[in-house]
């Protein structure tokens, strides 16, 4: 049998675009494990694909939009919430999904991320957070921590880091998660639930990026990170994000917010049904 | 507090557990060791292989060992490996 033969019969083949694999990520990279959990509930949910509209910018995680069999957008640099803020008020019956990576959504797209929130435009974005640029070579970017090695930051990281779960709950998003891929079960649990939420729902995913971040840094290969997620990481729903920062002792993980308030798509649909009464 | 009463099953004699079927795309395997490491049965080893991307992808040690969590499934970054229910007559 053949390694597409073989692929065939994967119970998730039906959600991804079988023939564009292998993917390109490297050994142990967690980006496939994100794009497993976003299938895999996709495919717990039963959903409707003809309804889904994924979106992701650039970077390695920016590749993810091309594997997935539904209709999908690989955007520019940094703009893959503008485009899907456009899909979703075009036709607010498609579900829109915007998965990309922590420098594409927080540096040069981090203007689109707080705004959207604010808004409460309807999407869900999970964010690979793997601390770096790791398509373009390993720089530092808003999520590099402190005093670690990057391409631009040789003598140690200077820059204070966003805390990406406090911005997205300090911007307005109504359910805001954060999982590492070692949370298989949990993360795919989050994503469901998001993915059926109305609002701006915003989930970080910690995620090794072993040939480059991890390299500088002298984490060893993947699975090494992965046993350190599994001795670091302390589920606690419903904490405050303010104090959930990422430290390199602990990552405190879980849904810590789960709110209702009315979404962009509403309150523009219901000014224009007052003002068209006539 | 309740009684707890156990009882023997009335279908012991007919009750199977289901059987594992663990499918491995060889040469799509790019040798990152997860599914071995984190499968909690012990079901999985590195084999002396060497696939077609130069790297030992795993191998089955005991499949009737396996408790279908499919956790190796959603762990492997790469969908080299999944597990189905075997599906068998009477006596397998
Ligand atoms: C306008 C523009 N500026 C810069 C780049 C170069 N560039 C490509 S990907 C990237 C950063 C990717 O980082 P991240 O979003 O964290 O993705 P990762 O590769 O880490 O998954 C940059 C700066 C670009 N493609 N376009
Ligand atoms: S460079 Fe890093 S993030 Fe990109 S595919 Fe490789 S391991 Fe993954
Ligand atoms: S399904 Fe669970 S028990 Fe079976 S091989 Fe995979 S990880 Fe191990
Ligand atoms: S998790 Fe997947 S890629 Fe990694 S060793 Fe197992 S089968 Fe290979
Ligand atoms: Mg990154």
């Amino acid at each position: 049998m053949t390694n597409l033969q073989e692929f065939e019969r994967h119970p998730l083949a039906n959600y991804l675009r079988v023939e564009r694999f292998p993917h390109i990520w490297c050994e142990g990279c967690g980006n496939g494990i994100i794009l497993h959990c976003f299938v895999k509930a996709l495919d717990e949910l039963g959903a409707n694909m003809d309804k889904l509209v994924v979106v992701s910018g650039i970077g390695c995680m920016g590749r993810v939009a091309g594997y997935i069999q539904c209709d999908s957008f690989h955007t520019t640099h940094g703009r893959p919430i503008a485009l899907a803020t456009g899909i979703k008020l075009a036709n607010p019956q498609l579900t829109v999904a915007v998965i990309s990576g922590d420098g594409d959504l927080f540096a040069i797209g981090g203007n689109h991320f707080i705004h959207a929130a604010r808004r409460n435009v309807d999407m869900t974005v999970i964010c690979s957070n793997n601390f770096n640029y790791g398509m373009t070579g390993g720089q530092c970017g808003p999520t590099t921590p402190l005093l670690s090695y990057t391409t631009t930051t040789p003598y140690g990281n200077i820059e204070h880091p966003f805390n990406l779960v406090h911005l997205a709950a300090a911007s307005g998003a109504v359910h805001v998660a954060r999982w590492t891929v070692l949370h298989v079960k949990r993360l795919t649990e989050s994503i469901k639930k998001a993915l059926q939420k109305r609002g701006f729902k915003f989930i970080e995913v910690v995620s090794p990026c072993p040939e480059i971040y991890g390299r500088r840094n002298k984490f060893g290969k993947a699975i090494d990170t992965m046993k350190r997620y599994r001795e670091i990481a302390e589920i606690r729903h419903g904490y405050a994000p303010s104090k959930a920062e990422i430290t390199s002792e602990k990552i405190v993980v879980g849904e810590f917010i789960d709110i209702e308030k009315p979404t962009y798509g509403e309150l523009l649909q219901g000014q224009f049904m007052r003002f068209n009464k006539g | 507090m309740p009684v707890r009463i156990w009882r023997t099953p009335l279908n012991i004699e007919k009750a199977k557990l289901p059987k594992a079927e663990i499918h491995i795309i060889k040469n799509q395997c790019k040798g990152c060791g997860f599914c071995i490491q984190f499968c909690p049965k012990d079901v999985l080893e590195e084999s002396e292989e060497i696939n077609e991307r130069g790297v030992h992808p795993p191998k089955v040690v005991d499949e009737s060992k396996c408790v279908l969590c499919s956790f190796c499934t959603s762990i492997c970054p790469d969908f080299a490996i999944f597990v189905v229910e075997k599906l068998c007559e009477e006596e397998c």
